[in-house]
């Protein structure tokens, strides 16, 4: 086995991982070494060609295929250089002051959340897309939405030379949207961090990591890794784990701290979720232009829903539709005519929804849809069904409804199937990109994994940097509350480096 | 594989899988079924789309796969009881009528174990280039660029 020494090893590059990197990079100057080792690849520009499957292959863990262990929701996070960031669509939203509350971090304000997002903000160029580069499915969006007299906005994303190829959740091939892939990794890069990619954290022991680098296999994308291939043990004074809201509990766990932090691993939340299409008479503009231009919230604190536009990929939709044969088919050959909109539930944090490990110490995703989580799934679609006909769709396809299909004459059906429908988990397609929690940060080890600061309660050296640290749900896509909070964890850091 | 060897993302390890293998005309039968246009798939269409599938289940738990064998075999044989024939051999309504049972099924593991079958059937059809172009979706990293 190889040996490495290094003053800070930083586990994962997504939106924590990729930030704390940067926010410690100025270090190296004063000599001190710092590496992040990435287990995915890091892919060259040229290679982001934007096909559904051999991206989403090479960016996403599992093919973006990952199964909770009941099979009821397919969990979506990056595994590359830039983790989730990579694939990301780049919205930028800060949580609303109800959840900061809710949460009830000691000395954790919005305030001060906004004040770190702002440098991340101005970093990622996030600002309003132009009004020309909105497409017909965002515009048909806003204008449903109005005729309801619901309160539509505009996401500010973070984008620069955007050209509207609707490709950003298969790594943006134009290097338009701005993730720690393009803005934080090379600043830390050109401050000194080294990043290791192909590089996974098997296990951690007191002040060590045991590691393993890949080959990069004949034929594969991506550079290979700087590292030779082969099993490392790596000496750190500080272990920073930004593995994210899967991978994080679940090093934790196989390094065998799962009985002194009680909590590692519980609530799990998701924001689960359901694509919704609809079909209109002509041709609309929707697989051009940036997917995802607006979002209703109007709902989130009565129904707990947010909606948000949206636009897929062929196998994504053909996924997200129920049932099969003709029915399901006329709806694929319909594409150029189609609406999406994505329902997130805003899911509570319990107890059983949980990552644990199996024999082999691969993480296993325990979720559990409670009734009222269903319920707000089958509210948000038969909304989106509204918004959808207010903007003239001839039909609508509902995958909880039976049957699926609901014509714009019948739209006297929507308020049965918002009372009545029962959710059938297994059939219905439920897909979840904003994972979180598992590592919650809190006062003491029973009712968290950290203390404020992403310190591993009892652990000095060891610090979780991600969106595992969210102690539940943050009812808003998430990335700029991770960097945010990745912000404050590098700061202790920075403070206590030459003490510890 | 050498343990250095990532056990995905090998695209080498894109070869028919035993999962697939033995079940290919019962698999192809399913695809027909929940696709109606894979009925017109000609043999290299097909190899694309085993191709996917394939590479799609190198990329997952060996439990699943698994999970995946067991579920075929049930659909190779269960049709026997209720129409007296194998899947392969039913009519296309009947074939329709038995797996719609499978998705609607009370039993939540079956139903998720249909999902997962036809999720791997629409990956083969339409993760094809040539599906996609032929639904009319016709995304281009240039955007608005190669649209206008
Ligand atoms: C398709 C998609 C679209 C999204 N869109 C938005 C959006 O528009 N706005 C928004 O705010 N959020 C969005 N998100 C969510 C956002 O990207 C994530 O919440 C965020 O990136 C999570 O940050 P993280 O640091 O917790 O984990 P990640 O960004 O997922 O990074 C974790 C990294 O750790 C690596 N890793 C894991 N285990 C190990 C190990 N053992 N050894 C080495 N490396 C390891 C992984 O490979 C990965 O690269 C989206 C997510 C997805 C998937
Ligand atoms: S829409 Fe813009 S940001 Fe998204 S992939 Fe295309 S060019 Fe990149």
């Amino acid at each position: 086995m190889k040996e490495r020494a290094y003053d800070i090893i930083v586990v994962g590059s997504g939106a924590g991982g990729g930030t704390v990197a940067q926010e410690l990079s100025p270090l190296c100057s004063d000599g001190l070494r710092i590496a992040v080792l990435e287990k995915g690849p890091k892919l060259r520009d040229a290679e982001f060609t934007g096909r559904e499957f051999e991206m989403a292959r090479v960016l996403y863990e599992e093919g973006g295929g990952f199964l909770t262990a009941e099979g009821t929701m397919t969990l979506a996070f990056g595994s590359a250089y830039g983790g989730s960031t990579a694939v990301y669509t780049g919205t930028s939203l800060l949580p609303p002051e109800r959840v900061l509350h809710h949460w009830n971090v000691p000395g954790l304000t919005l305030d001060e959340i906004e004040r770190r997002a702002q440098k991340f903000m101005a970093q990622n160029n996030v600002h309003l897309i132009e009004d020309e580069l909105i497409n017909e499915n965002n515009r048909l969006f806003v204008e449903g939405c109005r005729r309801l007299g619901w309160q539509v906005r505009q996401f500010p994303v973070n984008v620069k030379g955007c050209r509207g190829s609707s490709l950003c959740n298969l790594g943006c091939p134009n290097q338009a949207k701005q993730g720690t892939d393009r803005v934080q990794l090379p600043q830390a890069e050109r401050n000194g961090v080294e990043v290791i990619t192909r590089c996974e954290v098997l296990r951690l022991e007191e002040k060590k990591l045991f590691v393993r680098v890949f080959a990069k296999p004949e034929g594969a994308t991506g550079e290979p890794s700087p590292w030779e291939p082969g099993e490392y043990c790596i000496a750190a004074k500080i272990v920073v784990v930004s593995a994210g809201a899967v991978g994080t509990p679940a090093l934790l766990l196989r390094s065998g701290l799962g009985r002194r932090l009680p909590r590692l691993g519980c609530g799990f939340t998701a924001h689960p979720a359901l694509i919704v299409v609809a079909e209109h008479e002509r041709p609309i503009t929707n697989f051009v232009g940036h997917p995802k231009s607006f979002y209703l919230d109007e709902f989130a604190e009565s129904d707990r829903f947010l909606l948000e536009t949206c636009m897929y990929f062929p196998f994504i939709t053909a996924k997200s539709l129920a049932g099969f044969g003709e029915a399901h088919s006329s709806f694929m050959r319909a594409f150029p005519r189609l609406q999406m909109i994505l329902v997130l539930a805003c899911d509570p944090a319990v107890e059983r929804n949980r990552v644990t490990i199996d024999a082999a110490g691969r993480p296993v995703v325990h979720y559990y849809f409670a009734p009222e989580v269903t319920r707000t799934l089958v509210r948000g679609a038969v909304a989106s069904a509204r918004i959808f006909f207010a903007a003239g769709a001839r039909r609508v396809h509902l995958p909880m409804a039976q049957p699926p299909t609901v014509e714009a004459r019948d739209a006297a059906r929507l308020d049965p199937i918002a009372e009545k429908t029962p959710f059938h988990l297994g059939k219905v397609t439920v897909s979840a990109a904003h994972l979180q929690g598992g590592c919650a940060m809190g006062r003491a080890p029973a009712d968290s994994v950290t203390d404020p600061f992403g310190r591993v309660h009892g652990i000095p050296w060891l610090r979780v940097a991600d969106a595992s640290l969210f102690p539940d749900s943050v009812e808003i896509n998430p990335y700029l509350t991770i960097m945010s909070l990745a912000d404050r964890v590098a700061e202790k850091i920075r403070e206590e480096v030459r003490s510890l | 594989m050498p343990a250095t060897e990532h056990p995905t993302r090998n695209p080498s390890a894109a070869q028919l899988s035993p999962a697939l293998f033995s079940f290919r005309p019962l698999v192809r039968a399913i695809a027909c079924t929940i696709v109606p246009e894979a009925a017109a798939l000609d043999e290299k269409a097909w190899a694309n789309f085993e191709t996917l599938i394939d590479a799609a289940l190198g990329d997952r738990p060996p439990a699943l796969q698994r999970r995946l064998q067991l579920f075929l075999r049930a659909i190779d044989w269960l049709p026997v009881v209720r129409f007296g024939h194998r899947f392969a051999s039913l009519q296309p309504a009947q074939r329709a009528r038995f797996l719609a049972g499978l998705e609607n099924h009370t039993v939540q593991l079956i139903r998720s174990g249909f999902w997962g079958l036809r999720t791997l059937v629409l990956l083969g059809f339409y993760g094809r280039p040539e599906a996609a172009a032929a639904i009319g979706y016709k995304a281009d990293p240039r955007g608005w660029e190669a649209f206008r």
